[in-house]
Order: structure tokens, then sequence, then C-alpha cells
């Protein structure tokens, strides 16, 4: 078990231009499932692979386990790293995929099969140790490859978006086993993805990157209450949050806020107009534009029920006070709440 | 002009689809058309000499004979018999094996270090190409003038470091093994671009995830080289190797320039012989017959490849 650190870590690609991972200060804790969570090209998957030691700082420390890893070969940093296209080796069966590290590290043959044995059922693909990846489904390569990785039992764990090659069915019980794999195991883990729903369901705390720099760290409840800036509201929340600029100040609230008056006790009101409403199941979107103070404004409701809602009807919405978020006009960053006129 | 063609073209195709018996029609003429010029091709430069190399060899046709007497098996009675061919069957398993060793340790080499970034990569790649693209006839004059007798230049730096006396140099195309392995080292420098380029398509080919994936699990250059990458190229290695195969066992340019065979068939292959007896001897029965011997080989390669090929498609 180790903790992961890193301080002012910049990588910069090309001389003169924009890092792709710009002075990030990192601290895991102890056991830890962190996720990376960012858009493509956020610079998570860089920062990832210069904890891996695949990616060489331009300037910054890296410390795994309080050992300052900047010279370390991947190989002298006993990690494990799941990649993204699992990386099995073609030519290799499945057993020998999950003792090449064994053998990497030179442990004595004998050990190999209870290891790998081990691996295997931990991760319940024993029946398919014979077989050579391409002859195995997507869920059963991410297995292995998971397998792979645990079978030196190493101190850190790297996942690169190890989700993101399944289908949307077998991705939600993938998730669901990697919880409970990462439960049993208790390795610090550092998870990236840009999907949202994983690092908010996967995660003990979030890292929230966007063009190379940390926006904001923190556990899911606190990203998803307590955005650190607009950048943070819109990315976690699906509908992302209403915002809406008032002077020089950016209003912020999250759709399931939005809720018609009746509902809502001494709110703020938002009078609007349905412009569309979505029936998805267990709860329904509505679209729609504000009247009066924020005239044509556009903002979404998600709500129970909205099977009484008329397209082009205008109905009484608000939103409590404390569900209001403030953020910066210029900045867009968090600032405290003030007093406005809504009306 | 060429763009009303084009346009004419273009416009006729949709007409000609207008029809679904019409479209299986066509295609079918087009196939065959397309086929044709390759068919030709391949029977009048290839299957037909070959036809009567098969013929000829059966006979005693000489230059300028007339009329075909049919004597069986007597030529290749009288070639197995002839110390001359021993000799040359033995040479050019020699020359193929050793030269495809080379080729294979030395392209692996060079592909791995030419894979990797560094400033002038690409003009050492270019120059890496020269033995291949420039006429062998130009390389193999310039290897005779290096190894020649009185004039080499590498003779004359081991003379100038005092590696051997004056008067007493190698003679590099004079002396039986020296001039055997001569003909290998030049023959395997003229091969190598052709092999380094099959293998460097093959290391691309190997996504970056894997050796990445073998270096964070533990693996150095020479684990990662022997158990994952080079394992990896195997199929792309054997194109390499049985293309090698097919164009030393076959060549004689590199032997006919730098040797003609010599010293006392030293260095004589099967189609320098061939090529010796048959048209230069004017013996055409007798060169036909020992060109013979080269097609269980080739038969072998060839069907190899074809396995191989179909292999690489499968997986």
């Amino acid at each position: 078990m180790a903790i992961v650190e890193t301080r002012n870590l910049t990588k910069v690609f090309k001389e003169g231009q924009l890092g792709a991972v710009n002075d990030v200060n990192l601290k895991s804790n102890e056991g830890e499932f962190l996720v990376f969570l960012g858009p493509s090209g956020s610079g998570k998957t860089t920062l990832l692979r210069m904890i891996a030691g695949l990616e060489q700082p331009t300037s910054g420390e890296i410390w795994i386990g309080g050992v300052l890893a900047n010279a370390l070969s991947p190989r002298e940093r006993r990690i494990a790293m799941v990649f993204q296209s699992y990386a099995l080796y073609p030519h290799l069966s499945v057993y020998n995929n999950i003792a090449f590290p064994l053998k990497a590290q030179g442990l004595r043959k004998s050990e190999h099969r209870k290891k790998v044995e081990w691996a295997a059922s931990l991760l319940g693909i024993e029946h398919l140790v014979e077989r050579k990846p391409r002859e195995l489904s997507g869920g059963e390569r991410q297995r292995v490859a998971l397998a792979r990785a645990i079978v030196r039992e190493p101190t850190l764990f790297l996942l690169d978006e190890p989700l993101s090659n399944l289908d949307a069915k077998l991705r939600a019980s993938a998730r669901e086993e990697l919880e409970q794999f990462h439960r049993r195991i208790g390795t610090t883990t550092i998870y990236v993805t840009h999907d949202q729903v994983e690092a908010m369901a996967m995660g003990d705390r979030i890292l929230v990157l966007n063009q190379g720099g940390v926006r904001q760290i923190g556990t899911p409840k606190e990203v998803y209450d307590e955005p650190t800036d607009t950048f943070v509201a819109t990315f976690l929340g699906s509908p992302p949050m209403n915002l809406l600029e008032n002077d020089n100040l950016i209003v912020g609230f999250r759709p399931e806020h939005l809720l018609p008056a009746e509902l809502v006790s001494s709110g703020i009101p938002f009078p609007l107009r349905v412009i569309n409403k979505e029936y998805l199941g267990a709860e329904w979107i509505v679209y729609g534009s504000l009247t009066g103070r924020f005239e044509g404004k556009e903002v979404v409701s998600r709500l129970g029920s909205a099977a009484s809602y008329e397209v082009g009807a205008t109905y009484d919405f608000a939103v409590r006070e404390p569900d209001l978020k403030f953020f910066d006009g210029n900045t867009e960053k968090r600032t405290q709440a003030k007093a406005m006129a809504w009306q | 002009m060429s763009r009303g063609t084009l346009e004419k073209r273009a416009g006729l195709r949709p007409k000609q689809e207008a029809g679904p018996s019409g479209v299986v029609g066509t295609k079918r003429w087009l196939a065959s058309a397309m086929f044709l010029p390759a068919i030709l091709y391949i029977f009048a430069l290839i299957g037909l000499p070959f036809l009567l190399a098969c013929i000829y060899s059966l006979s005693d046709i000489k230059v300028g004979s007339v009329g075909y007497h049919f004597i069986g098996l007597a030529n290749f009675r009288s070639v197995l018999e002839s110390p001359s061919f021993r000799r040359s069957l033995g040479n050019s398993f020699i020359f193929t094996i050793s030269s495809q060793i080379l080729v294979l340790v030395g392209s692996t080499i060079l592909s791995l270090a030419l894979k990797e970034r560094f400033r002038g990569r690409g003009f050492v790649r270019f120059l890496m190409l020269l033995p291949w693209v420039a006429p062998i006839s130009l390389g193999a004059i310039g290897w005779k003038w290096i190894l020649d007798s009185l004039y080499s230049v590498i003779n004359w730096v081991l003379l100038a470091m005092h590696l051997v006396r004056p008067f007493d140099t190698p003679m590099w195309l004079g002396e039986p093994r020296l001039a055997m392995m001569s003909v290998i080292l030049v023959h395997t420098w003229r091969l190598l671009p052709f092999s380094t380029v099959i293998l460097l398509a093959g290391l691309t080919a190997i996504p970056k995830d894997i050796p990445e994936a073998a270096a964070v699990d533990g693996a150095g250059f020479w684990r990662t080289l022997f158990q994952i990458t080079i394992p990896m190229m195997l199929p792309i290695v054997n194109v390499a190797i049985l293309f090698g195969i097919i164009f030393t066992f076959t060549d004689m340019t590199v032997v006919y320039i730098l040797t003609r065979g010599g010293p006392y068939d030293s260095t004589q292959v099967l189609p320098s012989l061939a090529f010796f007896s048959g048209i230069l001897g004017g013996d055409l029965a007798e060169g036909a017959a020992i060109s013979m011997f080269l097609v269980p080989l080739l038969v072998i390669v060839a069907w190899a490849m074809l396995r191989s090929a179909h292999r690489a498609e499968v997986t």
C-alpha cells in the first residue's frame, strides 16, 4: 500500500505551448480509490502515465510510498497498470499473461502456479487460463488485465479508462465488480475516466481536471454539491447545472432543485415557459425558457412527474435559496452568496 | 482531355449499374479483363520459360542445334555425377542459410534502432535503403574494388594499422573460404534494407501499449525483446525470411560480378552454374536440368509463404 504525491508536476510536450499537465499538486490517502475525471485532452491520462513512469515530467516531483520516484523506471516503481486497450500479450495464453509480471520479477517458477491461480480465482477466470486473448470477450479481457495487475500484489494500482471498451450493460456490472474488487484488496487505486457517473459511483475522492490543471479535489458529494467553479459545476451532473448571468455574478442551480413553486416553500421564483419535455422512465427532463428577470434564458428541470405540463404553457417554478450557488462573473470561481434582486 | 474522359466514364457507370443482370455481367467481364494482363505476363515470362526448361532438360538440345531428341533423364544423371554441380548445390545452401541468418540478425537490430526517434532518423533511413534501391551491378562493382587483390581499401586499412604484412594481404576473392565469405557478406549487405523495411513495418504495427505494459509489469529491455517484441513480430519475420530465401537461392548477380563462381567453383551456386553451362557454355539441356533442381525448394518456400500469409490474415 502506498501514498502517491505529486508536487508542482508539469508536462509540456511542445516548447512554448500550454502544458498537457500544469503544476499539479495532489496527495492520495492510504488505500484510497482516487478518480481523475476530466474531458478528453484534460491531461488526466498524461498525469497517470507520469505516475506510472511511462512519461517523463518536464518539472515537478512524484513521490510514491515516501520515495522520490522521478528517476525510477516503471519497473522500479512496483506499480500495476491496466490500460484502456488492456494491452494483453496476444501471443501468450491467459495463464502466461498473468504469470508474466512474476517472471519479470524473477520469482521462482514453482510459485507461479499458486499465484496465478489465486489471481485468476479472485476474478473468476480460472476456466479461461488456457485460452489466448483473442478468444476472450471484452469483459473477460478486462478481468485478465486486472488479474495480471494484481498478481504480484502491487502497492499502487493505476487504471486508465478500463471500462470504456465495454458496452453499456457490461460496463455497469464491471463497475460494480471493480468496486467490490477494490474493497477486497484495499490497494491504493488511481482510476482515470471521462465518465462522471463512473467517477461519482466509484471514487472515494474525485480529482477534476481541465486543460491540464486541477479544478477541484474532493469527495463525490463535495464536487457535486459544492463545485469550486463553473467548469466543475457543469462537467458533473447530467443534465448539467443551470447557470444564469446576473450583473457580475453567475447564479447556478441543479436541475433537480428547479421545482414547481408549490413544492418549494419560500423559494426564489423562476417562472418558465416549457419548450420541450423528455420522458426517461424514472424521471422527466423539462426544458424551459425563463420569463421575467431572466427573460429568454434556457434552463433544465428534472422532475419525478411532468405528465401534466404542456409544451408552450408557462408555469411557476422556484429554487430554495440554499440550493443556489454563486460564481464570480470574471473568474468563474465560487463566491459568497449575495443578496440580489430576483424580480 | 483527361478530364473529359473521366467525366464520361463517371457518367457511364450509373447507367451500367441500372439493371441487376447488367451489373453482374459487367463485373464478371471487368474482373477477367483486369486479371488478364497479369495472367498473360506470368504465362509469357514465367510459365513459358519454365515449360521450355522442362522440355529442354529431357533433351540433348544445344545452342544452334536443330530438331529435338528426347533422351529421358540422362541430363539429370550426368549433372548429378558432376563434381561442379555437387559443389554448387552445397554452396547454394551455405550461401542462402548464412546470408539469411546474417540478414535476420542485422535487420532486427537495425529495425529496432530505426524505430526509435532521434535527430536525423529520416536521413539514416534513407542511407540504409541505398543498397536496395541502387542498381546491384553498381553496388557489386564497388565491392569488387573494395575486395580487389591489389587495390583493396580493406587491405590498405589493415596494412596501415599493421594488422597484416605487406605483400601478404588476404585475397578476399581469391581464396576459396574468403571468397565465399565475401560473397555472403555482399549479398547480406544488399538484402539488409529490404528485410529491415519489412521488420520495421512489423514493429510499428505492435500497439504502443504492449511494450509499455511489459515495462510496467517489470520487464527489462531483453525480456521485452525476446518474450514480447520478437514473438509478436514472428509472422512478419516469416515473410521476410521466405522472401529472403527466394531472393538468395535464385540469385547469381553478386556471385557473377564478384567471382564468376571461382576460384575453382568455390563460390559457384546453382543459378550461376546453370547460366554458365546453359547460356555461356551453350549446353541448353544441361543448364535447364541444373535449374530444375531449384524447383523443389522454391515450391516448398512458396507453399510456406502462402500458408503464413493466410495465417497472418486470420489472426
